[in-house]
């Protein structure tokens, strides 16, 4: 029996980009163990939403994280809208969806280029970067940014496309699905990417629904778990698409799947072009916002992203709960991890496409009666959950199914 | 005083070929992606000689993006020590120049220059590619200058500079007297 090894990786590595600290024990070369240790980005950003105005909030709920800014944009933005009670019209729902679907293009773009540096691939990398970099101009055009892009108000959005745009967008899309299909098919057939990346980062259909994994690493084990499908929001009820799965259950398979998955953006991003109503894009939004709680979820490009506000009457916020993509798959790049081999670790850690910046929010359970901290499990925190709505709502929320079954 | 043959190779290399490393103190990721858009092929950093590197032992520039959080801030520090002299840190993006829009959160300490000397600021939320290569260009501008002077030596007790000179021994500063000259 081997000796075991403790190695520390981070929080400064040379693979990933940004801060974590991962403490991996080893068997000679194998994993046996794997603990994540997170919160190297902790800025305290839901309790500075608490004091700032709706308006100002939306500022900061978009730089909870710079590749997905508009994801969660949208998520705060669809909050406000359903406490106010307001409808947005339905071109700022088009341009909204618009938006999101260059964004999941750039997103996974910049994956493709970051898993095959994982790897040392580095032609591929430069090659998805340069391919990127239309995509953003794109993005600068419409929204006058290229991170960040601030085009979600609450009540609609906050930039127009004109005939010149549009026709920028389809010239961009064309060349860029001849770039798209060339990955798939690097993707699909090429040898050696296959070989390096079919069998590592193993995570099983009932694992990943077991370890609430999201995005397109459950959806690469087979479960179709897409939010824009199953909770359509914005335009996302018209726009027909298809849930890519795969069931390789491995890295290869989210590979594939977010290849594939750019594939669809761009058909919904020319659907979107020629479907595009016309109208208002923005409706308008009172600075007071009744009171209220509302819990709503949108599909970024790594996965289901929720945001909770609970309003009181005034104009900020009582209370604002950003949960993203990531956070959900941690559990199970640890399962992931254990068993494979320490230079496997960076791509399996790679391929669930981390955000530190959108994971690292904090809470603490306090019992209201000891005042000491508290840890519930999953099984106790819905035991909770149900006394609490039979005891203050006079409602028996057991009776309503699991998301799981409904669902899968 | 003359400077020595290897320390003039040393400053002509610095010069010509700066290896960065990038830290991400608490940064948004948006200005994290464009630096490393600023490495690939419509910016190709890589052509003034800049390399990327993995490790702060083998870099001159550090390029730091976000503000400082309470949990980044030892580690910044750790790798800021970790780097053989001469060094520089840019500062990239308005969080890192000044804390930003995190500004006066509990979990942040504040901009880079918080914690650890900075050469150069390039604002922007997020700064954009050009933006960046802009900022290290004016950094060598900058460096070759100082190379040519020399750096500054600094004595000190305590909290108080008691006294500076270069390092041909012009004093530029004595505690006790007036300023002797910039």
């Amino acid at each position: 029996m081997a000796e075991k090894i403790t190695i520390p990786i981070g929080p400064q590595h040379p693979s990933l980009k940004e801060p974590a600290c991962f403490t991996i024990t080893m068997e000679g070369e194998k994993v046996v163990n794997a603990v994540v240790g997170l919160g190297y980005n902790h800025r305290g950003l839901e309790k500075a939403c608490e004091s700032r105005t709706y308006i100002q909030d939306l500022y900061i709920i978009e730089r909870v994280c710079g590749i997905c800014s508009h994801a969660h944009s949208t998520a705060f933005c669809q909050s406000l809208e359903y406490l106010a009670g307001v409808e947005i019209p339905q071109r700022a729902a088009f341009i909204r969806t618009l938006v999101a679907e260059l964004e999941r293009l750039h997103s996974h773009l910049l994956w493709l280029g970051v898993g095959a540096h994982e790897i040392g691939f580095d032609t591929l990398f430069m090659y998805t970067w340069r391919d990127r970099e239309k995509v953003l101009d794109l993005l600068a055009t419409l929204c006058g940014n290229r991170v960040n892009y601030g085009i979600n108000t609450p009540g609609g959005c906050r930039r127009d496309l004109n005939d010149e745009e549009i026709a920028m967008i389809r010239k961009a899309m064309n060349e860029l699905e001849e770039q798209v299909k060339y990955y798939t098919e690097l993707a699909l057939n090429d040898t050696i990417l296959a070989a390096r990346l079919s069998g590592i980062g193993k995570l099983s259909h009932d694992d990943a629904l077991r370890l609430g994994a999201v995005g397109p690493v459950s959806r690469a084990s087979g479960v179709p778990d897409d939010v824009r499908a199953i909770d359509p929001y914005a335009a996302y009820g018209i726009v027909p698409f298809k849930v890519i799965t795969d069931d390789h259950c491995d890295v290869f398979g989210r590979a594939v799947v977010r290849v594939l998955e750019m594939q669809e953006s761009i058909k919904m991003i020319r659907f979107c072009l020629d479907n595009l109503p016309s109208g208002e894009i923005a409706a308008k939004f009172p600075r007071r916002i009744p009171a209220g709680e509302v819990f709503t979820r949108v599909e970024a490009p790594r996965g289901e992203d929720t945001h909770y506000v609970r309003s009181n009457g005034t104009d900020k916020p009582d209370r604002v709960r950003v949960r993203a993509a990531t956070e959900a798959n941690w559990h199970a790049v640890r399962h992931m991890i254990e068993g494979d081999m320490l230079a496997d670790v960076p791509i399996i850690i790679a391929a669930i496409d981390p955000c530190y910046s959108c994971t690292d929010r904090s809470f603490v359970v306090k019992d209201p009666l000891t005042g000491k901290d508290k840890q519930m499990d999953w099984g106790a925190l819905r035991q909770y959950g149900i006394d609490w709505y039979r005891k203050e709502r006079g409602v028996d929320p057991s009776r309503i199914p699991l998301p799981g079954k409904r669902f899968y | 005083m003359g400077r020595g043959l290897i320390r003039r190779a040393i400053d002509w290399g610095t010069r010509k070929s700066p290896w960065i490393i990038h830290f991400n103190a608490g940064s948004c990721n948006g200005c994290d992606i464009e630096v490393v858009d600023a490495l690939t092929p419509r910016y190709d950093l890589e052509r003034f000689g800049m390399l990327q590197q993995g490790t702060p032992r083998h870099a001159d520039v550090l390029v730091c993006t976000g503000a400082v959080t309470l949990q980044t801030r030892d580690r910044l520090i750790q790798i800021y020590e970790q780097m053989p002299e001469p060094r520089f840190v840019v500062a990239v993006g308005t969080c890192a120049c000044s804390g930003g829009i995190f500004d006066g959160c509990y979990g942040v300490v504040g901009g880079i220059d918080a914690v650890i000397p900075v050469s150069a600021y390039v604002p922007g939320c997020a700064a954009r590619p050009e933006a960046i290569i802009d900022g290290v260009v004016k950094l060598l501008t900058a460096l070759k200058k100082q190379q040519k002077e020399g750096p500054i030596v600094v004595k000190a007790e305590g909290d108080e500079i008691v006294k500076a000179e270069t390092l041909s021994g012009e004093v530029v500063y004595e505690k006790d007297k007036e300023e002797v000259s910039q």
